[in-house]
């Protein structure tokens, strides 16, 4: 079975919900970023999720949008976030989940860029501008590579689609809980609750909650309503004018943790 | 039916899931405009009676004759209320958007034409309306920025990347996302995700069915040769399409190459592009190894674009069309002499498309005629152009 699937089920079993971790690849640079990857795994982050910086992301708001300009001022490239992940798999066992825009993926060309992924130590991959109805090459891909595609739910989403998704789906499903661009926000949308209702009917797998997800007060409720929560923007947010590395390491250590203790208190809040 | 929105392997709809429904919905209301009688005679209404079409086919005798070869005819689309084409498509849209009951428009702008003809549509349907544009463009395209806020539109600066057209797009599409309830997004050339090239072609396609029943009315046949320039491309396709099937008929897109294809400074995306995904559609992108969109450079802000419309792609992929570039300098000059010769100044965009008939017209002879769609007109560039002259003249 999948690395990914694997942490997912543990957690459940043990009746707890996932912190998953996002950071784009090689912001600041390569060196630092590294130490970071290690330090999320370090301080609860249950999965980490790694971002493909790219020229042109359609789907990210401001911070992560600086954050990818910062990484491709380092002059990162794709074979340095494969380097990175190989690394990192080296010494923790948190699986990996590669985020990615398409044409980074294309361009790669599908088949290798999956092979690659793989081989690097990649779980999943998450393709924030590829719909259901266009990945039919990428599944084909993943599938052949042991990788799990996940797919997006939005609020916007319609029913009918939702149950295509949701069958068609693996590892987890990235509930955005937003109509919007990634970003920190003052106060979590209601509408997620009746995301996750709709989409508990058609699938058994966890839901992850994701964009915009800022304090562990959000966090703690966003876990108390499904199984797993995105943070990525707000991570970003604490570390990005922090110029010292270890003094980087050490903030981003801090925000985990904290997000972890309120994910975990959460749980038990609600349970 | 529903169309697959593919035009070959190219096009398709690489967007968040969040914009999904806002697309289908778009789609399906599409589909019921185009067969609905009321929405096409509202449309048509709206063409002759507010943009002033048809636009004239214009004999350009003084500058066939200076150029010494083929008879070039001009498809006046300058003559268009705002000064170009891109209000065919705008008030399509914004009726569309009223169809659906949508109350606010954003739309990206490079030239600021497609900015201006957005905010003139919002004026006259009573709609909202905000505007990004780079911030490059906004200075070289002052004068449009002026006339979008003075038609009660909000202009927001954007000032990502490399502050132009992309960068535009971008944060019109994100604006989108967040708001995709209630705002229509009202995209300015055949790009995008489906249905937009469909969309925008359909609507721009008023230019080659006038251009075509014109020609036969004046010529008693059709041109031997199309040629428009290619931004996004929707002008071109505008012109295109309704020939298609014209065998005879050769259609040429000018794409711009900017300070020469030899440097990185152009945007010449069909002819030194490949494959890959920006803004929603699968066509030819100018990026680098890793999928990267390069920077790109042109002197006339609507073709400084690294990205082109998906039915381009087809088009060159088939081999029905082909595509040619014209540096800065020569656009500048075209712009010079159409200005000298015949009394209309064109856009710097149009520009391109003029300054290859002048490349290529002294092969012909007056019997071969070439049709040139003057896609705007070039009110919005003298400053720009003064300025680069007074660089020029040190
Ligand atoms: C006058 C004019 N022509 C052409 C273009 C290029 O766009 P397209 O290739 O979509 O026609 C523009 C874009 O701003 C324009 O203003």
């Amino acid at each position: 079975m999948n690395k990914l699937e694997n942490r997912m089920n543990e957690l459940k079993r043990a009746g707890k919900k996932a912190l998953i971790a996002f950071l784009t690849a090689g912001d600041p640079n390569l060196a630092v970023s590294a130490k970071l990857l290690n330090v999320l795994a370090e301080n609860g982050a249950d999965v980490i999720e790694l971002g493909v910086p790219f020229s042109d992301p359609l789907a990210d708001g401001p911070v992560l949008q600086a954050s990818a300009v910062r990484a491709l001022a380092a002059g990162i490239t794709l074979d340095d976030v494969f380097l990175l992940a190989v690394r990192f798999c080296e010494k923790f066992a948190t699986p990996l989940v590669l985020l990615a825009y398409y044409n980074t993926i294309y361009r790669r060309g599908v088949e290798q860029f999956c092979r690659e992924a793989a081989e690097a130590g990649f779980s999943a991959i998450v393709v924030p501008d590829l719909p259901y109805e266009e990945a039919g090459r990428l599944d084909l891909a993943t599938a052949s590579t042991g990788l799990i595609n996940i797919r997006f739910l939005a609020p916007t989403t319609r029913e009918s689609r939702m149950e295509r998704i949701c069958k068609s789906s693996a590892g987890f499903i990235y509930c955005v809980t937003v109509t919007g661009v990634t970003g920190q926000r003052s106060s979590l949308d209601p509408g997620m609750q009746t995301l996750l209702a709709k989409a508990r009917k058609y699938t058994d797998l966890p839901l992850a909650l994701g964009f915009g997800i800022s304090t562990p007060e959000q966090a703690a409720t966003a876990a108390a309503a499904a199984d797993a929560v995105i943070v990525g923007s707000a991570l970003v947010a604490q570390i990005e004018n922090v110029k010292d590395p270890a003094e980087k390491c050490v903030v981003a250590g801090t925000f985990i943790s904290s997000l972890k203790r309120a994910i975990e208190g959460g749980t038990q809040e609600f349970a | 039916m529903k169309d697959s929105g593919r035009f070959g392997i190219f096009g398709g709809r690489y967007v968040p899931e969040t914009l999904i429904q806002a697309l289908d919905e778009l789609e399906g209301a599409y589909l019921a405009a185009r067969v609905d009688e009321a929405f096409q005679h509202a449309y048509n209404e709206v063409l002759l009676n507010y943009v002033g079409r048809p636009t004239l086919l214009y004999r350009a005798e003084r500058l066939s004759a200076k150029l010494g070869g083929a008879t070039i005819l001009l498809k006046r689309e300058d003559l268009n209320h705002t000064g170009a084409h891109k209000i065919n498509n705008a008030l399509g849209q914004a009726l569309l958007a009223k169809r659906m009951g949508k109350k606010r428009l954003v739309a990206e702008t490079g030239a600021g034409q497609h900015g201006v003809a957005a905010a003139t549509a919002a004026a006259l349907f009573g709609m909202e309306c905000v505007v990004y544009m780079g911030e490059q463009d906004m200075g070289r395209q002052a004068l449009n920025v002026f006339r979008i806020r003075m038609l009660g539109a909000e202009v927001v600066p954007v000032c990502s990347g490399s502050a132009t057209l992309k960068d535009a797009a971008n944060e019109a599409i994100r604006a989108w996302v967040t708001n995709c309830r209630d705002t229509f997004y009202l995209l300015g050339s055949a790009v995008g995700p489906h249905p937009y090239p469909t969309l925008v072609r359909d609507l721009q396609s008023v230019i080659g069915k006038e251009a075509r029943a014109q020609s036969l009315q004046l010529l008693g046949r059709l041109p031997d040769i199309l040629i428009a320039c290619v931004g996004g491309g929707s002008n071109a396709i505008g012109l295109f399409h309704p020939f298609l099937a014209d065998e005879t008929v050769r259609m040429i897109g000018v794409e711009p190459a900017g300070k020469g294809l030899e440097t990185q400074e152009h945007a010449a995306t069909l002819t030194m592009g490949t494959p890959g995904i920006l803004h929603g559609t699968l066509s030819y992108l100018l990026q680098d190894e890793y999928g990267q969109i390069s920077p790109v450079h042109s002197v006339s802000a609507g073709l400084d674009y690294p990205g082109v419309g998906p039915e381009h792609s087809y088009l060159k992929s088939i081999g029905r069309a082909e595509y040619a570039t014209i540096t800065d300098e020569e656009a500048l000059a075209a712009f010079a002499l159409l200005t000298r010769t015949e009394g209309i100044i064109p856009a710097l965009e149009s520009a391109h498309a003029v300054a290859h008939a002048v490349k290529i017209a002294p092969q012909y002879d007056s019997e071969t005629v070439i049709l040139v769609n003057l896609s705007g007109r070039g009110d919005k560039d003298v400053q720009a152009v003064a300025k680069l002259r007074e660089v020029a003249a040190g």
